[in-house]
């Protein structure tokens, strides 16, 4: 089975800026990668470099075992960004069937698939409410749900929770564990929290500006999928291994900015 | 610098186009139009109702009066008569804009003002105000303020104050109340008083909603002064001359097109004008952005 | 939940502008009579009640006639304005040809090309007036819409990048929609546009069966009173305009934040 995201030498240059230099970065079926920095380091860069919102200047970028372009094409990935963008005009279902809408799925069909999503997100009862009515980490909730429409084998996600609170952040964070798990998902999460990244991924990739690349890669704490377990991530908060973790992070990203 | 002068180049183009446009129709269609039933759905294309666009222009030059002891060309009687049209049109902008300015700081300033008149300013944007301009007209010669005796002309700047009035108004309070919330509070916060927060504050704020207003006003004013001149009979305007030149336009209606091509370039001018004190207000663009 | 001091908010924002007009028309009452002021000034309000009710069947007549060239004027200038924005939107040449041309008809009076019109088409029908009309609607239509189409959100753009959208889907999906709004303000602005420009229109020759020519003629005919009855029933057309422009606009955006 390919790689979910296979970036070899890929490098970005705006004009004279270089944002992103000699990326050699590997993500594997189903695993959940953090990208964390100071700002100015490239982490949404290289998140766009995946979706192919912006093209490489130098190296390559494989998705699913294709070129970045052509699995755009395909829907290997689904993305959300840091504002869930739902379309006010259309209704919660409407928004999670836009995906499949574009890509002629039948009508029957986007409604059942939108229905098993919007019920995955726990927003079952909000099928029909426009977007205004609900809380931010409710549409952002839908916004997951539209990016899963396609069952990609690959998530993008860009700071997607930066702009709740805290408190709805850390039930996201459980929510999204267990729909990764559920789904099987590969995910590349871009935030600038640390905790975050740690709690959620199998690897943390640190990086650091000017120009921006990778320093370190940290191993995460995402805690053991295992379904009906709602405790898994407030107890993997509470352990020595979580705030090791998190020293470790903090300590590249200094190293990183010190460099 | 190169968009820009791709720009310009189309502008041009796009008028080019619209007299190619012109030219086609009057070559294409025929010439008593098109009728269907007792409605003529196409235009007569004659040179009485569509003449060629360069006899417009060549219109220009020639003489206003055939014959006449004093040689007046079209395009010099135009001229003149737009020059007219604009000082009564800035005439008005300046009233309206200084009567709009002080309602608005007014509505800014008293709640209950603004709620009591704020209704009858957006009301009357709506209604067709400009209808009462034949009645100004009426009061031509009538009335002596003082030993000022009421001129026409005077009730020509009146409609076009009139009517640019009320969007300098809607704007200014729009301006006035635009300054957040903090920064309001740091005026407070600072013992400045009610004048100082004007003075410094929600005048240089409202500076980028006075603009378009200023542009709608100027527009609106060149219309009511174009209106009043007609319903007024005030002499020596743009309004007047396309009225007269299309009442004694049988013999040649290339006068008329003259006229009009006048009162466009007035609202063009005025619009320019606009723009100009755009540039030198530029300064304050996006102040509270 | 509103409180009483809400309410009572919500009731100073009916009350005020209540109060200011009946104030307002007593003044005036007052001020004409007691002043004496001669009708050619200004008369009476009741005097011009007086005359809208001597006046009713006339100002209802030419009211139909006004009103019918604004609505098909407004009709097809907001169709055409509307075809225009989405044509330029769809083309850079198309926008860069219209925009420069509709930018110039907002600044010019487009009123005064009614004797134009007139000659093309005769001065027997209507069409001259509604063409005026449909030339004023088109230019705010035109504007709005394009300013609408114009704005997509940088998220909503991304989106459907990433979601590897036709440029027809796109349009479909993201830049019609959200245009909406603004094509119901440009429909709101135009509304009552379209009812002056048929007004005024008439000052300029043509056809004299509408609101506008009975002003003009009746203060020619120094009856004063009887042109502010016209004038009263022309804000009232006005005022008709633009409410059922401001509904439109209301029930089609209703569902929107």
């Amino acid at each position: 089975m390919s790689a979910a995201v296979e970036l070899a030498g890929a490098g970005k240059e705006f004009g004279p800026v270089t944002a992103l230099t000699d990326i050699d970065l590997t993500i594997g079926a189903g695993e959940f990668v953090s990208l964390i920095g100071p700002s100015g380091c490239g982490k949404s860069t290289l998140l766009r470099l995946v979706a192919d919102l912006e093209q490489p200047t130098s190296g390559t970028v494989t998705v699913t075992g294709k070129p970045a372009r052509q699995a755009r094409l395909d829907q290997d990935y689904g993305i959300a960004f840091q504002q869930a963008g739902l379309l006010d005009w259309r209704s919660v279902a409407e928004n999670v069937e836009l995906p499949l809408q574009v890509h002629g799925v039948g009508r029957a069909e986007r409604r059942a698939r939108a229905a098993e999503l919007l019920e995955l997100v726990g927003l079952a009862d909000f099928a029909r409410s426009r977007p205004g009515e609900l809380s931010g980490g409710m549409q952002q909730r839908v916004a997951i749900a539209r990016a899963l429409a396609p069952s990609p084998k690959l998530l993008l996600m860009d700071e997607p929770f930066g702009a709740l609170d805290e408190m709805t952040r850390e039930r996201m964070q459980a929510e999204l564990l267990r729909i990764a798990g559920e789904t099987g998902a590969a995910v590349l999460f871009v935030t600038h929290s640390i905790p975050e990244a740690v709690v959620l991924s199998d690897r943390v990739v640190v990086m650091s500006p000017r120009p921006g690349r990778v320093t370190e890669i940290v191993a995460g704490r995402r805690p053991g999928t295992v379904p009906d377990d709602p405790g898994a991530v407030e107890y993997v908060r509470e352990t020595t291994a979580f705030f090791e973790a998190v020293t470790a992070v903090r300590e590249a990203l200094r190293k990183g900015a010190a460099e | 610098m190169n968009g820009r002068l791709r720009g310009a180049t189309t502008a041009v183009a796009a008028f080019v186009l619209l007299v190619a446009l012109w030219e086609l129709a009057k070559w294409l269609l025929p010439a008593a139009g098109v009728t269907v039933g007792d409605t003529r759905i196409l235009p007569r294309t004659d040179d009485a109702a569509m003449p060629h666009v360069w006899t417009v222009l060549a219109r220009l030059g020639a003489p206003e009066v055939a014959g006449a002891a004093d040689p007046r060309s079209v395009g010099a009687a135009v001229a003149g008569g737009a020059l007219v049209t604009l000082g009564l049109a800035l005439g008005g902008l300046v009233l309206g804009g200084i009567g709009g300015t002080l309602l608005a700081v007014l509505m800014q300033r008293f709640a209950l003002a603004e709620k009591a008149v704020l209704p009858y300013v957006i009301a009357s944007q709506t209604v067709p105000l400009i209808a009462i301009a034949p009645l100004v007209a009426g009061w031509g010669g009538r009335i002596a303020i003082g030993g000022w005796t009421w001129e026409p002309w005077a009730g020509v700047m009146v409609i076009a104050s009139y009517l640019a009035f009320f969007p300098i108004s809607v704007g200014m309070l729009r301006g006035l109340t635009s300054p957040r919330k903090a920064d309001v509070e740091m005026f407070h916060a600072l013992a400045a008083g009610w004048w100082t927060t004007l003075v410094r504050l929600r005048l240089p704020a409202s500076v980028p909603y006075l603009v378009p207003a200023a542009r709608l006003a100027a527009a609106a004013a060149v219309v009511g002064a174009i209106v009043a001149e007609i319903s007024t009979g005030t002499r020596g305007g743009i309004g007047r001359l396309i009225i007269e030149y299309a009442q004694s336009a049988t013999g040649d209606p290339s006068q008329v097109y003259a006229a009009i091509l006048g009162a466009a370039v007035l609202g063009l001018v005025a619009a320019g004008l606009v723009t100009v004190l755009e540039l030198g207000l530029s300064r304050y663009r996006g102040a509270t952005a | 939940m509103p409180g009483p001091a809400r309410r009572f908010r919500g009731a100073s924002a009916v009350v005020a502008p209540v109060a200011f007009g009946i104030a307002l028309l007593v003044v005036w009452e007052l001020v004409v009579r007691i002043g004496g002021l001669p009708s050619f000034l200004l008369p009476a309000p009741t005097a011009i009640a007086e005359q809208v009710g001597a006046q009713f069947p006339v100002i209802l007549q030419t009211a139909g006639v006004t009103g019918g060239n604004a609505l098909v004027g407004l009709v097809v200038g907001f169709l055409v304005g509307v075809l225009l924005a989405v044509l330029a939107a769809g083309s850079r040449l198309v926008s860069e040809l219209v925009t420069p041309v509709v930018l110039a008809a907002s600044a010019i009076p487009i009123v005064a090309l009614a004797p134009v019109f007139t000659t093309m088409f005769g001065s027997t029908t209507e069409i001259p007036r509604r063409l005026v009309v449909t030339v004023v609607v088109t230019v705010p239509v035109f504007v709005a819409t394009a300013r609408g189409l114009r704005r997509v959100r940088p998220v909503h753009d991304e989106l459907m990048v990433a979601l590897a959208a036709t440029r027809r889907q796109y349009t479909r999906f993201v830049r019609l929609p959200g245009a909406v709004p603004f094509v119901m303000t440009g429909l709101r602005l135009a509304a009552p546009a379209a009812v002056i420009a048929a007004i005024v229109a008439e000052y300029f020759g043509g056809l004299q069966n509408g609101l506008g020519s009975r002003i003009s003629a009746a203060a020619a005919n120094t009856a004063y009173t009887r042109a502010w009855a016209f004038v009263a029933a022309s804000i009232v057309l006005g005022l008709l305009f633009f409410l059922a422009g401001l509904l439109a606009e209301r029930l089609v955006t209703r569902n929107r934040r």
